[in-house]
């Protein structure tokens, strides 16, 4: 009926409704925005600018440095990128991410994906559950698993292999922790695989088998490229996801002699353990540069393919 | 260049669903031969199963006299047109319609030059660097056409290949479907739901329903004789009128007249036995006054068809009550609404069907030879 009456009297109240959709006004359209602001600086943008703060003092878990930490510059990431442990632990978490996720995770994920689609329903709708099971477990709960798995004495993968007196944890403590991790997370790449293996359309791969292609050339020429995306933003959730995981500190805390301390465990020995906050927060910022690198090259593939 | 041959073909879902259900045929060398059928009849299965991309439970495929009921489909030496054109998105037309000769391990040179020269048989030359995504509906069929062409097989199958296209493009790409058939002379098989696509391309079809192939035939044998009930109302851009009607010594008495019987259905016709009538509304003419074979009626609905019109007479009494009979009249003489009309067919073109089991009258079943047409005789 608004319409229907002279313009001019209602020019006002429309160009106010333009701007905002519910008709709110400016004022109580931010109250409701507002309580979500605060929290998002509280838990969010606070300790962001907090960490880089420490990250630029010798701030430490006790002593006179605590009460009045001073402010050292670049100091603590001059000391990170020489420092021979922080590269050791750089290396071996890049191991860990290359050997959990992107081998691990994604290729175990793919080719469980792959199978199941084959496979009676009941064996499918089972593996899956299990598959699932380990996902959803607790981190803590699945790292007490296979602690006990690996025991030395009792476990049962030495039960298992006929190696009694294998101590995993202190001869493999790398390849356990990549083990533990792909266990617990290819059930992710699974159902992501297994959604975009339905999305590539049967008479792409039929016309493939017409013309004689082998397993092989209709995985390279049909499928891949219809799931390229799906596997680069696979890769880039769980190459973050593993470069940030903590849990391997359940396991083997690092250990032995620091052969299995990535760079999440090397945060936390340093920041708590040795008490260094400023170091520790310093390093924890670069781990945040190397995430958002990655993150920036996986984009810039997955636009690529778009283009 | 072969011919096909299938012997008591089976294929049995789990769960006992038979889609294919022990079909005998024979498609000879060079023949443009079209399934057809309504959905769920089972051809799409069959044609799946010469392809190989079904496995057959029973009975045995021959291709050329060989038998390569248990190869894989890629060993079978047939190119497949899917509905979708199943073009691979992320190649160019180039590398689509040269992949099975890459597949064959041709060099790169010359399958890019065999490709060519199929894409411009098909006049596809200028979009060969294109992504099928770029293309119309009709190059991507051209395209997809082009990659079965290129590797020369022995037979092609095509799976509903027209029904992707708009109304317009349809009529196009069936006579240019039906002229490279003739042109390459490959045995073709192609599976299609629409009966004036199989009507207008194939050299012979056949009407599949449950499993089983209810008429092979040419376009024409099918058309004015259809087997049974069921492929007389599948066929036709019209429907056929298939009415009730009973034998009564030698006259026939359908929807409220007697018409005279069939003088060759006669022999094959007991007294008072119940009969289906059937003409196709080309073959009646409307007219205003009584007739003494005309079946009689109300004049309820008129469409027009662009060439002449077709008109709906209401015929009433019949034990489900008020039926309907079409007939076609020409351009200029359509008839009031409501006015009365009577509908006289064609004593040449008048079927008789049996009432149980919807077969033709005078066909093997009633144990003459030869099935004779049911021509009224006056």
């Amino acid at each position: 009926m608004a319409l229907t009456t002279s313009p001019p009297a209602d020019l006002a109240p429309a160009r106010e409704a333009a701007t905002d959709a519910a008709g709110l006004g400016r004022v109580r359209a931010s109250a409701f925005v507002v309580p979500a602001l605060v929290l998002i600086a509280i838990f969010l943008v606070y300790p962001a600018l907090w960490t880089l703060y420490l990250g630029l003092t010798n701030y430490r878990l006790t002593g006179i440095a605590a009460a009045r930490p001073q402010f050292v510059g670049l100091d603590n990431y001059v000391r990170a990128l020489r420092d021979p442990e922080f590269l050791n632990s750089l290396w071996l978490t890049l191991l860990y991410v290359i050997g959990s996720a992107v081998i691990g995770q994604s290729i175990l994920g793919f080719v469980l994906a792959a199978t199941l689609r084959t496979v009676p329903r009941v064996v499918r709708g089972v593996v899956e559950a299990f598959v699932m099971l380990a996902w959803i477990l607790p981190s803590s709960v699945v790292a007490f698993l296979w602690i006990a798995l690996l025991d030395r004495d009792s476990g049962t993968v030495n039960a298992l292999l006929g190696t009694p007196g294998m101590a995993w944890l202190l001869e493999y403590p790398m390849l356990s922790i990549i083990v533990f991790n792909t266990w617990r997370g290819t059930a992710f790449s699974m159902l992501l695989f297994s959604a975009a293996l339905n999305a590539v359309p049967p008479s792409q791969l039929e016309t493939a088998r017409m013309v004689g292609a082998s397993g092989w050339q209709q995985l390279r020429d049909v499928v891949f490229p219809h799931i390229r995306g799906h596997v680069l933003t696979n890769l880039l959730l769980i190459s973050l996801w593993t470069f940030n995981d903590f849990a391997p500190y359940l396991i083997t805390a690092g250990g032995p002699d620091n052969r299995s301390e990535i760079l999440p465990v090397f945060v936390y020995e340093s920041a708590i353990f040795d008490g260094q906050l400023g170091f520790g927060t310093a390093i924890s910022l670069l781990m945040l540069l190397i995430n958002l690198v990655l993150a920036v090259v996986y984009l810039r593939l997955l636009r690529e393919r778009r283009s | 260049m072969a011919d096909i041959e299938l012997r008591r073909l089976v294929k049995e879902y789990p769960g006992g669903v038979r889609a294919v259900d022990g079909l005998d045929l024979t498609i000879a060398d060079g023949e443009f031969f079209a399934l057809l059928g309504p959905s769920g009849c089972g051809k799409t299965t069959l044609l799946r199963s010469i392809a190989g991309l079904e496995t057959v439970t029973g009975g045995h495929i021959l291709i050329g006299g060989r038998d390569v009921t248990g190869l894989a489909p890629g060993a079978r030496d047939i190119a497949m047109v899917f509905q979708d054109y199943a073009l691979f998105p992320h190649m160019t037309v180039r590398d689509n319609i040269a992949y099975p000769l890459r597949i064959r391990k041709m060099g790169r040179p010359e399958r890019h030059a065999k490709a060519e020269e199929t894409a411009e048989g098909l006049s596809l030359g200028g979009l060969l660097d294109r992504r099928p995504g770029q293309l119309s509906g009709g190059q991507q069929q051209r395209a997809a056409l082009a990659r079965a062409v290129a590797c020369h097989p022995k037979v092609f199958l095509f799976d509903e290949p027209l029904s992707n296209l708009d109304a317009r493009l349809r009529l196009e790409a069936r006579t240019f479907l039906k002229r490279l058939q003739r042109d390459l002379g490959v045995t073709t098989v192609f599976v299609t739901h629409d009966q004036a696509e199989a009507l207008a391309m194939s050299d012979r079809m056949a009407v599949m329903d449950a499993g089983r192939i209810r008429q092979i035939g040419t376009p024409t044998e099918v058309f004015q004789r259809p087997a049974s009930t069921f492929v007389a109302s599948f066929i036709g851009s019209t429907p056929m009128n298939l009415l009730d009607a009973v034998a009564d010594r030698d006259t026939l008495r359908v929807a409220g007249t007697t018409l005279p019987l069939p003088a060759a259905a006669g022999p094959h016709v007991r007294d008072g036995e119940k009969l289906v009538f059937a003409a196709r509304p080309e073959y009646m003419t409307l007219h205003r006054e009584a007739e003494p074979t005309g079946i009689e009626g109300v004049v309820a609905i008129v469409e027009n068809m662009g060439v002449g019109s077709l008109v709906s007479l209401e015929v009433p009494g019949g034990a489900d009550g008020a039926r309907i009979v079409q007939v076609t009249v020409p351009e200029g003489q359509e008839p009031e609404i409501g006015s009365r009309g009577w509908a006289v067919a064609a004593p040449e073109r008048v079927l008789l069907y049996r009432h149980d089991d919807g077969e033709l009258v005078g066909s093997e079943r009633a144990g003459a030879g030869e099935p004779v047409l049911a021509g009224a005789g006056d």
